[in-house]
């Protein structure tokens, strides 16, 4: 009985058993669905063994679809907690593991693959490139990526959540003070997931470097692009800091080394550390991407190519520089003294510099621009003034001196939410609509999509204004009750039914989806935005090799020359193209991971061990592997060419 | 696959060079992996709680052993690429397998080390500073035993099919891969082992 109690959650509650049941029924439905349907086969086929990197895209969109959705109940339920004094909705451990789950799963298994997803689909696209360097190591990045994100999500069934914050701060996190298995999901999860996204910056870097089209020098290259490489660069220096900084914590706990403990000369200060050099980038990893969807958008709408190419060029190199420097802000109070605050402040404070070079450079693009105010535009036009308020916080946290207030109140709360959702959420979301007939062929209905780009904009406003407010009057942070008398109330209630606003925001997206399949026109060309880039000359749907003919490259605009100067972007003949044969492999090395994870996680050491022999039988074999991939012969292009110009 | 008969074989297509570009970069992922230990490392030395400290476990022999064998071993994968280069398969392979010989007696000497450390008390579970100096002495050993299981796959393989573009690519990959460790072992031995007995 011994055994199986460790896998039993700790401190069980009626939503967990509701979950549970609602688990098994949906795994039962999906298996008895793709039976009779007989669709497994074509699962395989098509998507598990899949090299193409814009199905990869598609997989990691719908992997961060799904999550942003149970990150988002987390939200709520944080908010339906604390929306009137002393409730009792949630106790104070249920509070704890619910926004541990929240920001892992929002930063690590939202933003992340959305923003895989934006490279994926967009950058060998955007350089004119047929595919990725290496496009099985893709698949692999994605399988353990989608295996990382996976054990997390059952440890809320099996074992137990995680509860000591997203930062998961030592000796907080220790054996000694969070007992259950919950932080072994942590270190473990994100190690997999981890993993693959270091892969994945590798892979980029060398695809952005490497595979361009004739004639795109680095300087000519898109906007997306560029913001997608220096995200790349970021990844390839900072996750394996995150690497070795979880691996030390998983041994503090399952092996009983001393890095982060109290005793015999361990050092909990030392994983606040790490974990912010780590930590800090990683917002910028998030947020560049989410500026280079902003600039492809602005410049489009605007009718008008961007304004200081150079310059926003040049203001990312920077940001990406000074984000490796500005990781102690994040612990000013914790007693490094005022010499070294001093420097994290000033450094935190430059950043601003480079991010308005960048917000001006927008609003220069849109004077005198022909605006036309689609979805994807009317996310911009609102990210512009929230997020500055959310970057004028930011200064304000950066004081040293004045963080002593701040610090772990509602205010940094509301401030990061600031940041981070018209900054990155509302750019995935614009970017979705806007690249969504690149990949399925149809728009999405522009009614649904600005009622819900308003309903989330005023949603956000009342859920987290009040909390800037209900800070710095003293509301502390991962708090799961306060009193009445503190008068906090109402402004709470108010950010509630923010909250509320919100998720009516995101439901109208899935409705928004099943509206357009089932309403929207499938007469659309291959460029219905009108833009400037060379993801849109391709056909849609993209084929598998994305350009029968390799385009040349004068401009940093090229469509958009070939369309107002009768340029021609792809000249001379077919040739047969080489592509990479799909592979079982990622995913079933994936599938090995994850067991390994998860014996790790409960201590299980013989299928540990059987589990890390298995990964490395995986290595042998592809080292043996004789597979060049294949030729689709001239013929054959010709047809699917001319089958897509018909349709 | 179009092969350019003036690049070296291993750059020899596109493939290739793509994938020795991507090693570089993992590589630059790997700096920073062992730039995190070593920050670690310096930060935990002197906390050695009731455990002992680095003078008085480290012992100089097995240490210049170790250091002699793992240099050595990079000159000769250097010869081993050479010979690849002239294609001359046979030394190649020579070579090749010389180096994990060379890489095999590091590993047991290393093994012996740790055995070593056990006996005088200094287990990983021991104190802040064990377990950073035996965590980056093992990441650096099982990046070894994981390089000499890779090198015997691919002396295999250029034994079965020959000095081809592919098998080139691999040999020479794997050899950027060994003298990285090489590189590393230098940080390890002056400022852990060279400093701490100092
Ligand atoms: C519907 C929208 C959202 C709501 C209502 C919401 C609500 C909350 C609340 C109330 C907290 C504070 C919990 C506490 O400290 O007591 C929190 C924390 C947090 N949220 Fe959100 N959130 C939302 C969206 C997001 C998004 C989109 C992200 C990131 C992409 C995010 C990342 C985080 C992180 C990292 C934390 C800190 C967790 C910790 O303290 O360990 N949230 N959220
Ligand atoms: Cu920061």
């Amino acid at each position: 009985m011994d055994f199986f109690d460790r896998f039993a959650v700790p401190h069980p509650s009626f939503a967990i058993y509701a979950s549970m049941v609602a688990i098994g029924l949906t795994t039962i439905a999906i298996i008895a669905g793709l039976t009779y349907f007989k669709k497994w086969g074509y699962l395989w086929r098509e998507w598990i063994t899949t090299v193409d990197h814009k199905r990869i895209g598609i997989m990691y969109l719908i992997s961060a679809l799904v999550m942003l959705f149970r990150g988002g109940v987390d939200g709520i339920m944080l908010r339906a907690q604390l929306a009137v004094p002393d409730n009792t909705l949630l106790d104070s451990q249920h509070y704890n593991e619910i926004f541990t789950t929240h920001g892992v799963v929002m930063i690590l298994f939202m933003a992340m693959p959305f923003i895989m997803f934006f490279m994926n689909l967009v950058v060998p696209l955007q350089i004119g490139a047929r595919d990725v360097a290496f496009p099985r190591l893709n698949a692999l990045s994605f399988w353990l990526f989608f295996m990382g994100a996976m054990l997390f999500n059952i440890s809320f069934v099996v074992g137990g959540s995680p509860d000591a914050g997203w930062t998961s701060y030592f000796p907080l996190a220790s054996e000694e003070f969070s007992k259950s298995v919950g932080t072994n999901y942590y270190m473990i999860a994100i190690q997999i997931a981890g993993i693959g996204t270091l892969m994945t910056g590798i892979n980029f870097i060398t695809t952005i470097m490497k595979m361009r089209a004739p004639g795109m020098t680095l300087m000519k290259m898109p906007m997306f692009t560029w913001s997608a490489l220096i995200a790349n660069l970021i990844i390839v220096f900072a996750f394996p800091v995150l690497t070795v900084a979880l691996a030390m914590g998983t041994m503090d706990r399952l092996f009983g080394t001393h890095f982060f403990t109290l005793d015999n000369g361990g050092m909990d200060m030392l994983w606040a550390n790490l974990f912010w050099v780590w930590g800090h980038p990683e917002v910028y990893i998030l947020i560049l991407p989410a500026f280079g969807l902003y600039s492809e958008i602005i410049s489009t709408f605007s009718g008008r190519n961007l304004y200081g190419y150079k310059s926003m060029v040049w203001s990312m190199v920077l940001i990406s520089l000074l984000s490796f420097l500005v990781w102690a802000h994040h612990f000013f109070t914790m007693g490094q003294g005022a010499f070294t605050n001093s420097i994290f402040s000033i450094t935190t404070m430059i950043i601003a510099v480079p991010t308005g070079v960048k917000i001006f450079n927008w609003l220069l693009t849109l004077r005198k621009g022909k605006i036309r105010m689609t979805t994807p535009m009317l996310y911009s036009m609102l990210f512009i003034p929230l997020f500055t308020l959310g970057g004028v916080t930011g200064v304000m946290l950066a004081m040293s001196a004045a963080d002593y207030q701040y610090h772990n109140t509602m205010f940094l709360v509301a401030h990061f939410h600031n940041v981070i959702i018209p900054g990155v959420v509302f750019a995935m979301l614009a970017g979705l609509t806007y690249y969504w007939p690149k990949m399925f062929g149809f728009m999405l209905n522009e009614r649904l999509g600005k009622w819900t780009a308003w309903l989330l904009s005023i949603g956000f406003v009342l859920a987290f204004i009040p909390m800037y407010i209900t800070g710095l009057d003293g509301q502390v942070r991962r708090s799961f009750t306060y009193s009445e008398s503190t008068g906090f109330g109402p402004l709470n209630m108010v950010s509630f039914v923010g909250a509320g606003i919100m998720a009516i925001g995101f439901v109208l997206i899935v409705y928004n989806i099943y509206y357009s399949i089932r309403y929207a026109s499938r007469d659309i060309s291959a460029d219905p935005w009108d833009a400037r880039t060379l993801e849109w000359p391709t056909h849609t749907p993209v084929p598998e090799y994305n350009f029968a003919i390799v385009p040349e490259v004068k401009s940093s605009e090229p469509f958009w020359d070939a369309k107002k100067h009768d340029h021609k972007l792809f000249k001379g003949e077919i040739e047969k193209i080489h592509m990479p044969n799909n592979s079982g492999m990622p995913f079933l090395m994936s599938c090995v991971f994850f067991v390994w994870g998860f014996s790790l996680i409960f201590s299980l050491w013989i299928p540990a061990i059987i589990t890390t022999i298995g990964i490395f039988i995986f290595m042998t074999l592809r080292s043996f592997e004789k597979d060049h991939g294949r030729y689709i012969p001239v013929k054959e292009i010709e047809e699917t060419e001319s089958e897509l110009r018909g349709a | 696959m179009k092969i350019d008969n003036s690049l070296p074989l291993e750059y020899s297509t596109e493939e290739n060079r793509l994938k020795i570009f991507g090693f570089w970069i993992f590589l630059g992922a790997e700096i920073m992996l062992f730039a995190t230990l070593f920050a670690t490392y310096f930060t935990l030395y002197n906390r050695t709680g009731t455990g002992p400290d680095g003078a008085e476990i480290f012992v100089i022999t097995p240490v210049i052993l170790e250091t002699f064998l793992l240099l050595t071993s990079s000159f000769t994968i250097g010869l081993g690429i050479h010979a690849m280069r002239l294609g001359r398969q046979k030394a190649m392979i020579n070579f090749f397998a010389i180096t994990l010989l060379l890489g095999l007696g590091f590993l047991g000497i290393e093994i012996y080390e740790f055995i070593h450390y056990a006996h005088e008390g200094a287990g990983i579970g021991e104190s802040a500073f064990t377990s950073i100096l035996l965590t980056t002495l093992g990441t650096h050993g099982a990046h070894v035993t994981v390089g000499l299981f890779w090198g015997l796959f691919i002396i295999m393989q250029v034994k079965k099919r020959g000095l081809t573009p592919e098998t080139a690519n691999k040999s020479f990959i794997f050899s950027l891969y060994w003298h990285f460790l090489d590189v590393v072992w230098i940080f390890i031995f002056s400022f852990i082992y060279l400093k701490g007995m100092m």
